[in-house]
Parts: C-alpha cells; sequence; structure tokens
C-alpha cells in the first residue's frame, strides 16, 4: 500500500507553561496529495497554526513537547535531526504567514531575503541568486522586479509585499505549501488576486497546498478538502462540496451560518454560534464543543459532557467526530443550494 | 422636514509631504478624503466601504473630530463642527461616540471594566458619583456581559467580550450618533456574528445613527440599509443596499463585489467571474506618482539622489 | 542622505551657540565672579587685580562678545587694557598671555589658557573613554546575547544576577578594590600610572597604564549593556520575521546574527552614542581614584579653586562632545534602519 504523499499521524503538541499544560493539538491526522488542496478551517485556538508549524518543525528548540508522525515523501519529518530538517524547511516544505509586512525584516532588502532562501539550499554565486530572485519576483507578477529588488519591505505595497513572501516561499520548487491565513490581513480586490496567483503556481509546479484560513468563501474557492479544527482536533474532514452542503457536525454548520453572505436574508438577525471558544489549558472532559452546541439535547444521556467523540467515517471520505446520531444528522442543513441563484 | 442628524458636505483631508532636502518644504499633499459628501437620519445607518487606502478610517476619525478636516463642513443636528475647538467639542462628545477595531489595544490593560466604562461618567459629571456603578452595571448588561464584573481587567475577557466593553463605553452617553470602524475585523467569525446581533438590536431599541465602517461587504450589507463606496478619497458610489449589491452603477463597486470570495456562489458555479477594476492600479499609481514626482523634483532641486520608486 | 546629515549638522551647529550662550548667562548670574575666585586671603587689590586680568568689569554682552571673538580670531590676556599698555611701557611684554583661537579663556589659578589646561587634561580621558568603550561594548553585547540565547537557563541566571550585583556597586568601590588589592597588595598587577601615547612604541606602556581604570569603568557598563543587549535581542527574537527566517530553513547562527542582532542595534547605538559622550567629558571618579589627570580631575580642581574659565570650557567641551556623538547617532541610526532614510 503506497503511503499518501503527506500523512500526520496523530500529532500531539503540547506547551508547557507555569498556569498548566496547553493542550495545542490532540491527536490529529490527515493527508495530502501533490497538486491538491487542503483547507484547514478554525478560529483562535483551534491549534491550525500551531499543528502546521510543526510540520516545518518551527518547534523545535522551544519548550514544545510534540509526538506523533508527520511523513512527507516516504520520510517522517519529527524523526529527523534538526539538522537534516532545517536542510528541508524552505526546500521541500515551505510556508507564508499572515501579515507580510511584520513577517519580512525591516532592514534588508527584498531581493536580499529572498535571495537568501535560494543561497542557503543551493550553493551558487550571490549573481545567480540575484537572477533567479528576480525571475520568481517576475513569475509573482511584481512589476519591474529587476527595479524593485533593491527595495526594501516598507517601500511595498500589502499584495505586492505578499507576492514576495510568495516567491520566497516557491523559490526551492517545494512540494509542500503551507500558507497561514495569507490573504486575512489585505484587501478584497488584492486577496483575489493572491488566491488566483497561489492557484496558478500549485497548478504549475504540482504543489501540495495547505491553505490555513478562518474564511469558508476562500476555503470554497479554493480547497479540494477540508479539515475542521475545534480546540486542537479534528472535528470534520471532507471535501469541500460535502461539508459546506451537508455538515456533519454542528460546529461546521454553525460556522457556515454565522457568516453572512451577499445572498442572505438581511432582515433575518445572524446566527452565530453562542458562547467562546474554550481555553486550551482547562478543555472540558467530553466533547470540547459541548457547551455551546445547541444540538447536544438530541444525543441521549449526557454523552456529550462526559465522554469525547471518536473521529468517525460517516461515508467514503467523509469523517467526523460527534455523537449525533445519523438520524439527527439531516436537521444540520445550511439554506439549500437549489433556493438560491 | 427636519435636518438630517449629520450631514457632510465636500469634507476633505490633505496630509502634507514634506521634502527631505536641506530645508524641508512642503511639496504635495496625500489626499486621504478629497471631496465626501453624505447625510444620516436619526437612527439610520450608513455603511462605508473601501480597501485600505480608500479614506474611509479617515472620514470615520473625522466624524468624531479626532482629526480637523482640511476643509468642508460637517453639519451635526445643523451646526458645522467641522472647525469647533476643543471647547465647543466637548459637550458633542457626549453625542457621536467611536468603536474601535482591535479589541486588545483600545482598552487601557490597567483600568478595569468599571473604569473604562465609567470614564465618560466622570468626564461629563452628569451623574453623580452614587449613581455611576448602578449605571455601568446597566450598561454591562445591555451589551450582554455580566453586571457584577465590573471590577475585573479587559485580559480577564476574550475578544467578543472585550468588543462588548468598548461597545458598552460607547453608550455610557446615550450617543446619537455611533461610528464603528471595522467593529468585527479582529474577531473570530463566530463571534462576529454575535456582536452584529447586538449592534443591530441596540439600533432598534435606543434608536442610534450608524456611520458603519468595514472592507466586508457581506457583513455591511447585512447592517446598513444604505452604502457607499470609497475608493482614493472620493465616494464613487451611495445607494440603498439591494440596488447597490445587485445593480452597482461604478466600475468600483462592480469590482469589488466580484472579488468577494463567496462560498455560496462558489458551490453554485465554481470560480465566479473576477472583473477587474483596471483603473485602481493606475489611479492609485497616478495620485502617488504625482507624489512621487512632486518630491523627486523638489529633491532634484536639492541636489540629492532620490531614489525612483515604482 | 547628504540632506540628511547637513540638516544634523547645521542643527548641531545651532545648538552648540545656543548652548554657550546659556553657559554664559548661568555663570554670571551671581555677580562679579573675582571674588569667589579669589580665594581664602582675599583682598580688594587682588580682586582688582582679578578683574583687570580676566576683564569681568566689563558688561556682560561685551565679555560675550570678547569671549566668542576669542574662539574665532584668538585674544590677549589681560583683558583690561590699561594693565596691558603698563606691561608693555614696563619691559614686561613677554609678560603678555597670546591666546591662539579658539581661545576658550584663561586660568588664573594655574597661569595657563583653558586651551592648554584642557588638552594636557584630555590624554588621559580620552584613553579612558576609549579604551572602556571598547572593552565595555565588545563583551557587553557578546555577553548580552549568550545571556539572551540562554534564556532561563542557569548561564543566564547566573548573567542577570551577577550583572545585578556588579551595577549596584558603586564606581569608586570598583576602583578601589583594582587599586588597593589587585595592584597595591596582591601585587597582580603593576601600579597603575598614565603614560601618554605619542607613537606606537609606547603602546604598550599606555596600554598597562590605562587598564585597571578602563576596567573599572568598563564594568560598570558592561553590567547595564548585557542587560540591554539581553532584552533586546530577546525582544528582537520574538518578532515574525525571525520565524520567517527559521521557516526559510536559515542555520540558526543567521537568524541569531543576521536577523535578531541587527534589529537590537538601534537603541544600543543609541544608548552606547549618549555613554561615550558622557565619557568624554570626563570621568570624574574613577580619575580620582587612580590620580589622573583628566577633565573629570581638572573639573574637581576648578570647582575648588571657582575657576570660572576652566569651567566654561569644561562644559563647552562636554556639551559639544554630546551634540556631536548625538549626530553620529543619528546617521548610524539612518544608516542601520532603511526606514528612516527613505520614505514610503
Amino acid at each position: 500500500m503506497t503511503r499518501p504523499f503527506l500523512s500526520v499521524e496523530n500529532l500531539v503538541v503540547h506547551f508547557p507553561t507555569p498556569d498548566g499544560i496547553v493542550r495545542a493539538t490532540d491527536g490529529l491526522s490527515y493527508t495530502l496529495e501533490p497538486g491538491k488542496t487542503l483547507g484547514i478551517v478554525g478560529e483562535s485556538g483551534s491549534g491550525k497554526s500551531v499543528s502546521s508549524s510543526a510540520i516545518l518543525g518551527l518547534h523545535r528548540g522551544s519548550s514544545a513537547q510534540v509526538s506523533g508522525r508527520i511523513w512527507l515523501d516516504g520520510v517522517d519529518l519529527l524523526s529527523l535531526s534538526d539538522r537534516e530538517m532545517q536542510q528541508r524547511r524552505g526546500k521541500d516544505v515551505a510556508m507564508i504567514f499572515q501579515d507580510p509586512l511584520s513577517a519580512l525584516h525591516p532592514y534588508y532588502t527584498i531581493g536580499n531575503q529572498v535571495g537568501e532562501a535560494y543561497r542557503v539550499h543551493n550553493d551558487v554565486s550571490k549573481k545567480a541568486a540575484r537572477a533567479r530572485t528576480i525571475e520568481m519576483l517576475d513569475r509573482v507578477g511584481i512589476p519591474n522586479p529587476q527595479l524593485r529588488v533593491d527595495d526594501y519591505p516598507h517601500q511595498f505595497s500589502g499584495g505586492m509585499r505578499q507576492r514576495a513572501m510568495i516567491a520566497m516561499a516557491l523559490i526551492n520548487d517545494p512540494e509542500l505549501l503551507i500558507a497561514d491565513e495569507p490573504t486575512t490581513a489585505l484587501d478584497v480586490t488584492v486577496q483575489a488576486q493572491i488566491l488566483d496567483l497561489l492557484q496558478d503556481l500549485q497548478r504549475e509546479f504540482n504543489t501540495a497546498l495547505i491553505m490555513i484560513t478562518h474564511d469558508l468563501g476562500v476555503i470554497a474557492e479554493v480547497a479540494d478538502d477540508v479539515l475542521v479544527m475545534y480546540a486542537g482536533r479534528a472535528v470534520e474532514y471532507g471535501s469541500t462540496r460535502q461539508l459546506l452542503t451537508a455538515p456533519a457536525m454542528p460546529y461546521t454548520l454553525g460556522l457556515i451560518q454565522s457568516v453572512p453572505d451577499l445572498l442572505s436574508d438581511v432582515n433575518e438577525p445572524l446566527k452565530p454560534i453562542p458562547g467562546n471558544p474554550p481555553s486550551l489549558l482547562d478543555l472540558p472532559s467530553g466533547c470540547a464543543f459541548a457547551p455551546r452546541c445547541t444540538f447536544k439535547h438530541l444525543v441521549p444521556d449526557d454523552l456529550p459532557d462526559t465522554v469525547m467523540p471518536e473521529l468517525e467515517e460517516i461515508a467514503p471520505g467523509h469523517l467526523r467526530r460527534c455523537h449525533l446520531q445519523e438520524r439527527d444528522l439531516s436537521k444540520l442543513t445550511p439554506v439549500p443550494i437549489g433556493e438560491l441563484a | 422636514m427636519s435636518a438630517p442628524l449629520l450631514e457632510v458636505k465636500d469634507l476633505t483631508m490633505h496630509f502634507p509631504i514634506r521634502s527631505r532636502g536641506i530645508i524641508p518644504r512642503t511639496v504635495g499633499h496625500i489626499k486621504a478624503v478629497d471631496g465626501v459628501s453624505f447625510t444620516i437620519g436619526a437612527g439610520e445607518s450608513l455603511g462605508l466601504v473601501g480597501e485600505s487606502g480608500s479614506g474611509k478610517s479617515t472620514t470615520g476619525r473625522l466624524i468624531t473630530r479626532l482629526y480637523e478636516p482640511t476643509s468642508g463642513q460637517i453639519l451635526f443636528e445643523g451646526h458645522d463642527i467641522a472647525k469647533s475647538s476643543a471647547r465647543e467639542l466637548k459637550p458633542l462628545r457626549r453625542e457621536i461616540q467611536m468603536i474601535f477595531q482591535d479589541p486588545y489595544t483600545s482598552l487601557n490593560p490597567r483600568h478595569t471594566v468599571g473604569e473604562i466604562i465609567g470614564a465618560p461618567l466622570e468626564i461629563h459629571k452628569l451623574v453623580p458619583k452614587e449613581g455611576r456603578l448602578r449605571r455601568v452595571q446597566e450598561l454591562l448588561e445591555i451589551v450582554g456581559l455580566n453586571p457584577e464584573h465590573y471590577n475585573r481587567y479587559p485580559h480577564e475577557f476574550s475578544g467578543g467580550q472585550r468588543q462588548r466593553i468598548g461597545i458598552a463605553r460607547a453608550l455610557t452617553m446615550s450617543p446619537k450618533l455611533l461610528v464603528a470602524d471595522e467593529p468585527v475585523s479582529a474577531l473570530d467569525v463566530s463571534i462576529q456574528a454575535q456582536i452584529i446581533n447586538l449592534l443591530k438590536d441596540l439600533q432598534r431599541e435606543m434608536g442610534i445613527a450608524f456611520l458603519f465602517i468595514a472592507h466586508d461587504l457581506a457583513i455591511v450589507r447585512h447592517f446598513c440599509p444604505q452604502v457607499a463606496v470609497m475608493y482614493l478619497g472620493k465616494i464613487v458610489e451611495n445607494a440603498p443596499r439591494d440596488e447597490l449589491y445587485s445593480n452597482p452603477q461604478h466600475a468600483y463597486t462592480k469590482s469589488l463585489l466580484s472579488a468577494v470570495p463567496d462560498m455560496r456562489q462558489a458551490m453554485v458555479g465554481g470560480r465566479r467571474e473576477r472583473i477587474r477594476y483596471v483603473h485602481d492600479v493606475e489611479a492609485s499609481a497616478a495620485s502617488t506618482a504625482a507624489a512621487i514626482a512632486a518630491k523627486d523634483a523638489a529633491a532634484a532641486k536639492a541636489k540629492t539622489p532620490s531614489k525612483p520608486s515604482a | 542622505m547628504l540632506a540628511f546629515i547637513i540638516r544634523r549638522i547645521l542643527a548641531g551647529v545651532v545648538m552648540v551657540v545656543v548652548m554657550i550662550f546659556v553657559v554664559f548667562a548661568l555663570f554670571f548670574a551671581n555677580g562679579n565672579p573675582a571674588i569667589n575666585q579669589c580665594g581664602r586671603y582675599c583682598t580688594p587689590e587682588k580682586v582688582e587685580e582679578i578683574t583687570g586680568l580676566l576683564g569681568y568689569d566689563k558688561s556682560i554682552p561685551e565679555q560675550f562678545t570678547l569671549f566668542v571673538s576669542g574662539i574665532f580670531v584668538g585674544r590677549d590676556f589681560p583683558v583690561n587694557d590699561e594693565y596691558r599698555e603698563a606691561l608693555i611701557e614696563n619691559g614686561y611684554e613677554n609678560r603678555i598671555v597670546h591666546c591662539a583661537a579658539p581661545c576658550l579663556g584663561y586660568s588664573q589659578s594655574d597661569q595657563k589658557t583653558v586651551n592648554q589646561l584642557l588638552i594636557k587634561a584630555s590624554g588621559p580621558t580620552l584613553s579612558l573613554a576609549v579604551l572602556s568603550f571598547v572593552i565595555w561594548i565588545f563583551f557587553g553585547i557578546l555577553i548580552g546575547v549568550i545571556a539572551a540565547v540562554f534564556k532561563g537557563r542557569w548561564l543566564d541566571k547566573i548573567v542577570v544576577g551577577s550583572t545585578l550585583v556588579v551595577y549596584a556597586l558603586p564606581v569608586f568601590v570598583i576602583g578601589t578594590f583594582f587599586l588597593q588589592y589587585v595592584a597595591i597588595k596582591w601585587q597582580l598587577y603593576p601600579y597603575p600610572r598614565f603614560e601618554p601615547l605619542r607613537e606606537p612604541a609606547d603602546i604598550i606602556p599606555w596600554l598597562t597604564g590605562i587598564l585597571l581604570p578602563a576596567l573599572t569603568l568598563a564594568l560598570f557598563f558592561m553590567a547595564a549593556y548585557v542587560r540591554y543587549t539581553r532584552a533586546f535581542v530577546l525582544e528582537s527574537l520574538s518578532e515574525d520575521y525571525i520565524r520567517t527566517a527559521r521557516a526559510k530553513g536559515l542555520p540558526e547562527r543567521t537568524v541569531l546574527f543576521k536577523h535578531g542582532l541587527r534589529s537590537a542595534l538601534t537603541p544600543l547605538v543609541t544608548l552606547a552614542g549618549l555613554d561615550f559622550a558622557s565619557l568624554l567629558a570626563g570621568a570624574i571618579i574613577t580619575e580620582s581614584v587612580f590620580n589622573y589627570q583628566g577633565m573629570g580631575a581638572l573639573a574637581v580642581k576648578a570647582n575648588n579653586n571657582q575657576d570660572l574659565p576652566v569651567l566654561i570650557g569644561l562644559v563647552i567641551v562636554g556639551a559639544t562632545a554630546v551634540i556631536v556623538m548625538n549626530i553620529i547617532v543619528d546617521i548610524l541610526y539612518a544608516y542601520i534602519d532603511p526606514r528612516v532614510r527613505i520614505a514610503k
């Protein structure tokens, strides 16, 4: 049996703090193939950023306790030494971050920082690195790259900066690209351009893409499959179409319903999810979402409050972690698609 | 017919660009707000949408007189407050209030929630000391927080709760107009809806007028019956909600609407047609280029090398 | 960039002029200074002599004008024209002091021009300032970086604790310890005596002579700079661009020195510039402990003698040093941080 290209198995990331252990991620598993996009949806405290940083090994050197396996093209990244991981970082797997202004060093030129990513993994002259940098800046749509390569980050606009970050991440043609909220800090028109760019580049280089976001609209446009995270665990996983049209877990439904879109009824109040996300120091013993779940009453006994549900497959490729019985799933429907358009 | 609550006429805000020669001189202006006009009636809401650099936040700050406009009129209940002095503005601060974007930095971490909400009561001295606590607790309840928590500090609350505190503070003096500058952008998605619902309820119950500034077109549509679109300091379109969203007139509005990632539309027909506003790169480049050209000219005069920037 | 520098220099010149004016006014706020300068065995004749010598009988604006012109073209002492003529008539022309530009005044108690006194005193002070600066910057930053990298571990705790102790010790305690114990009692080091540095061959004796007092000062500043560096580096390492640097696969050493340290440099440059400037005006306590005749010792002596011209000269030199260092710091800052010199 061939293993999937990327396979995260039972990833656990805990941070010991003076106030207790913060369980950022507990037993997370998912897979991804080259050329495909996995969207990871979650709010603050869901563990989406932490688990993805672990793929890059960014937790090394900190106090984080990490266990589980992360298979990338047959190699368990967590078993590598620090030096081996460092050699792969930025080369086989790369990451782009949310705020390109703070993610770039203000004192060095764009050319210096992008070229640096190339030079650390390839033994080339400065001149060759500069040429490659200009080539990449051009490829990501930055006008006049041969001039702008010597500019500093603060001289770029937000969208241009993010393009430069993408150039920096893709300059070594990585097999896996992780984008952590890449468009959240950008204007909507620029956001659209960046998403288009990412998809073009993904098609051209056949990169596997993990898109971390809280914006379901972005997920709908870009992701093939979706992983919904809550309180450090995967609570639903499936194809985008499945999840958005027939969610199998109240939190997913809540996310879909709480976001207004351009077609919803303005006279109806929005349907927020009541309450607040839990603190990762003090997770409830049963289902983490139970305190906020409006469907809790449909489950017999006090199951949601006492027992943590397991991740189970309810349809091919569609998993969920919920006590709600299959017969009640039909109650979890967002507005049917047929009523629109 | 009585005058509208707020009438803004030809409002402009120009920030000077200083040359970097030996003696700094003003060589041009950044026209953050360039001749903006609109009205808001009592109890009504106007949405102001735009992207970064459109001038919408600056407009909000001009209305609350955190800035003094370069020119134009701001008529609040018929009186022009555009050039009023600080003393003249003081009673006005009861009537016009602002809600800020970032709940993590807009509350003083060293003050208790009670002190934050009660501060306007102390400054304006309308309520005697004994009544202040009661009013604070009343407000906490109105925004959905536990009235017994007035002695807690901001860091003990979540982001959504902090934003509620900010709203309570704005409501202390029963203002007639609330300027909400991106009130939910910094919050988690599931909390955004809670706050929007709260603001809608407050508006209905207390009859407060809103200037709702945001970049999220879907949220603005949900909250405001009237929406104005800003681009490079000017209002390019101002229409009732349904008209604007279903039949946009201006090319920029069309491009903006087409760029919104819409989940349901994506499910219906995949990626939708993206309308590019060709003018956007050129126009912003044009105004920036004009400013840069002026700067370069001054620098050339002073014989200082100046880097060409695109 | 050039315009930036020129603007700073012009501003600096204006500041020096204003400062001279203010200092001058302060010193003459109390009537005729000759009385204070006269000393314990004062007679009216002596007061008159001093007044005539230094021109204290003239109006303040006139004295100021003489002072300023003295800076540009030099002047002669005694200031009083009759005294000068009397000296010439009696054949004592060689007793007239021709103070060349830039003339800062004449010291009646030392019978020398202020310039001569300052130049002589600058040797020990400059040596002390430069050597201690080099030592404290190098070791302070190095140890600070190490402490930041090993934050929380025992190495860091030792560093933090010991810097606190060293900083709490007064300078004269450290200095006296070096002098009395290291040099005298335990004979670990030859008795420190200042040896001027006039040619390359003098380096070893100069270094030997200046090391202990330089070390005294350096230890004091080093304690502070270790803490500053540690704090700035820690702050810099928590920035987002450090995460990006690591995500690119840069080795930790590059992340630390190229990305982390450079951001920590800007506040350090500002602090170092100002501290160095203050040392140029003389390290009074250290010079006293080791009995080095630098500007600090000169200041103490001039204060005891109420020797106004010397005091004025010292203040001007010290303030000019601060202003010049400020300009240098500003320029360095613009060089390190491109956001300062390049607009958006």
